[in-house]
């Protein structure tokens, strides 16, 4: 690291007039005492950085490793092609495959809601709402992000289901289309908060040019604010998906907790979170068989979080924003 | 409401024997402008003639954009604290465009503009040049390659662009983007064009480039051009309006303008002497 000479202390007197015909003084102040202090600060810095890393290192060791033993019990194979999960009764079958179509159709479900209403939320907060009314509900979007998802949960199983069976009355009570109707309405607010911030960071130049060739605000937001923000809109989808992968209460309280391997959402099923939760619950002995179960599919959560992160970062550069 | 007064309005110079007289194209009368409380422009009074290049000169933030914009009703867009006083008529219609009853979308699509810094769109540089048609609804492929064609022709940018209309705007260099923005204004056949500083953010390289089009392009259209340049403003308008503080404070042909100015500040402006 160079000292900065452009920064020197003001209080070095400056040499005047008789001064500068004497033997010369050495103004410069020394460079190790600022480079002692900016040493500690990149320590700390280093620090704070290195924990973030080593926690999700430590995490994904723990996952591996106790993967490692479930797959020492279980062939690999079984794991990925057996189509029943009844780790808990006396037949075992060991197949993700209920698990896995679970947390996929109750996303999915999430998803099919929150990114239309939350990409038409953010093109309007963005391009159509005037100061008086982001200032009503934006506010109201973050208390829906604040709610407990317990309370989403029990939402789901009081309100939304039997509200879904008023139309669909073959519907049973623990389904996984309510939950995943309610994990949408949950991710909304993520959806659109990143979204926005992603069109309102398109310069207003960009804009004015689309008005000036006579575009509508409609046509201007659609045409090239939306394109504009592409890699930011992307990341929020990609949030919004992160969240409903990995969201537990909700499908714990509403689906059922059947693993049950289906794509249709009207029947009840459980997610690799809420069979964590079920599980974790339930005092099981260190080392058994159901206990280390749980960081295989845990692992596969990752995994699955880790890929869908990836293609967000692929998407964000593919589009990057280039103005 | 003010009258305009022929012989300061800079009738074209009889010297000119066998061009015929231009036609208005559009005249600022009395026109007041108001950011909320805060008036931005006084009573301005400006011809603006056919297939003539008009330059609007004065420091900053005397209110050349200001003026500019109203003329495609770019105030329009925001809160709605902006208000405009006085008229703007466009001809031949005869129609005062700041009038409630105008649409600025209509007149939006009569009367182009390029801006200080290139905007192109997030898009391919055909889809750039398409975008006004697309916006007014034009379904034809065939119709819209041969306007975007022409339109890059026109900007002299076909050259260098024809074999990659399909690159990103974002790729070309910063007098390219320029050229790509005159294009896509010049593709919906706008009858006023108006340029704010269309140069500054230029070498000047790429600025010539754009001057030289200036200067053709005046055969199609007529031109409304505001430049902190003031050699810049001789080389290219016919007509020349020093503005300062809101105000229209002299307007004339550019070389009277420029080499016998009537009022001391403008002199004072264009001598250097200013501020
Ligand atoms: N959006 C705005 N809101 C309020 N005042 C503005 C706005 N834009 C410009 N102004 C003011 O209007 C005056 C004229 O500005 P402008 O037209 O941009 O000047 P110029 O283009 O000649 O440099 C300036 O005093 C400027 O501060
Ligand atoms: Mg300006």
């Amino acid at each position: 690291m160079r000292a900065d000479v452009t920064e020197l202390p003001v209080s070095i007197p400056i040499p005047t007039g008789a001064a500068l015909a004497a033997a010369p003084v050495n103004r410069f102040a020394h460079r190790r005492l600022r480079h002692v202090g900016e040493l500690a600060i990149e320590v700390v810095l280093f620090a704070a950085a290195f924990s973030a890393v080593a926690v999700t290192v430590a995490i994904v060791g723990i996952l591996v490793y106790e993967s490692a033993a479930f797959f020492s019990h279980v062939p690999l194979v079984d794991f990925l092609t057996d189509t029943q999960w009844t780790i808990m009764f006396s037949e075992k079958h060991y197949g993700v495959a209920p698990l896995l179509a679970g947390t996929l159709v109750t996303t999915t479900v999430g998803l099919l809601l929150a990114i239309p209403v939350g990409t038409v939320t953010a093109i309007y907060l963005s391009e159509f709402a005037g100061a008086r009314t982001r200032e009503i509900v934006k506010p109201v979007l973050e208390l829906l992000a604040g709610i407990p998802t317990v309370v989403y949960g029990y939402f789901a199983l009081v309100m939304v289901t039997p509200a879904l069976q008023f139309f669909m009355p073959e519907l049973p009570g623990f389904n996984m289309l309510g939950p995943g109707l309610v994990i949408g309405i949950m991710i909304i607010p993520y959806v659109s908060s990143v979204a926005e911030d992603a069109m309102r960071a398109v310069p207003v130049h960009m804009r004015e040019g689309s008005y000036a060739m006579g575009a509508t605000r409609l046509q201007t937001a659609l045409r090239v604010v939306v394109p504009a923000a592409t890699s930011g809109i992307v990341a929020a989808y990609i949030l919004g998906i992160s969240r409903a992968i990995g969201e537990t209460m909700v499908v714990a309280v509403a689906a059922g907790q059947q693993p049950n391997f289906t794509w249709d959402p009207r029947e009840p099923g459980a997610t690799i979170t809420a069979f964590i939760v079920q599980v974790a619950l339930g005092d099981l002995p260190h080392g058994s068989i159901e206990y280390q179960s749980i960081f295989a599919v845990g692992l596969v959560l990752v995994l699955m979080t880790l890929s869908f992160n990836l293609l967000g970062h692929l998407a964000r550069k593919r589009f990057r924003e280039a103005y | 409401m003010r009258m305009i007064d022929a012989n300061t309005m800079g009738t074209p110079a009889v010297t000119s024997g066998a061009v015929p007289a231009p036609a208005l194209k559009a005249e600022a009368r009395a026109l007041d402008f108001f950011y909320g409380e805060v008036q931005a422009l006084r009573k301005i009074d400006l011809p603006v003639w056919e297939n003539r290049v008009t330059a609007l000169i004065g420091p900053s933030g005397c209110g050349k954009s200001t003026f500019l914009r109203c003329f495609n009703r770019m105030h329009d867009i925001g809160e709605g604290r902006n208000r405009y006083h006085g008229e703007i008529v466009f001809h031949p219609d005869g129609v005062d465009i700041l009038h409630r009853s105008v649409d600025p979308i209509e007149v939006r699509m009569r009367i182009g503009m390029v801006f200080q810094k290139p905007n192109p769109f997030p898009k391919s540089i055909f889809e750039n040049v398409a975008y006004g048609l697309r916006v007014r609804g034009e379904r034809s492929r065939s119709a819209i390659a041969d306007r975007v064609e022409a339109a890059l022709r026109d900007a002299s940018l076909w050259d260098e662009v024809g074999d990659r209309l399909h690159d990103m705007a974002f790729n070309l260099s910063g007098g390219q983007q320029q050229r790509l923005c005159i294009a896509r204004a010049l593709a919906t056949s706008p009858e006023l064009l108006l340029f704010d500083e269309p140069t500054s953010a230029l070498d000047p390289n790429a600025t010539a480039n754009i001057e030289d089009l200036i200067n053709r392009l005046k055969e199609k259209v007529s031109i409304l051009i505001v430049t902190h340049n003031m050699q810049q403003a001789a080389r290219v308008s016919d007509y020349t309006a020093f503005m300062y503080l809101g105000e229209l404070v002299e307007f004339g042909d550019t070389n009277v303008v420029f080499t016998n100015p009537k009022k001391r500040q403008t002199e004072d402006y264009i001598t250097g002497r200013f501020g």
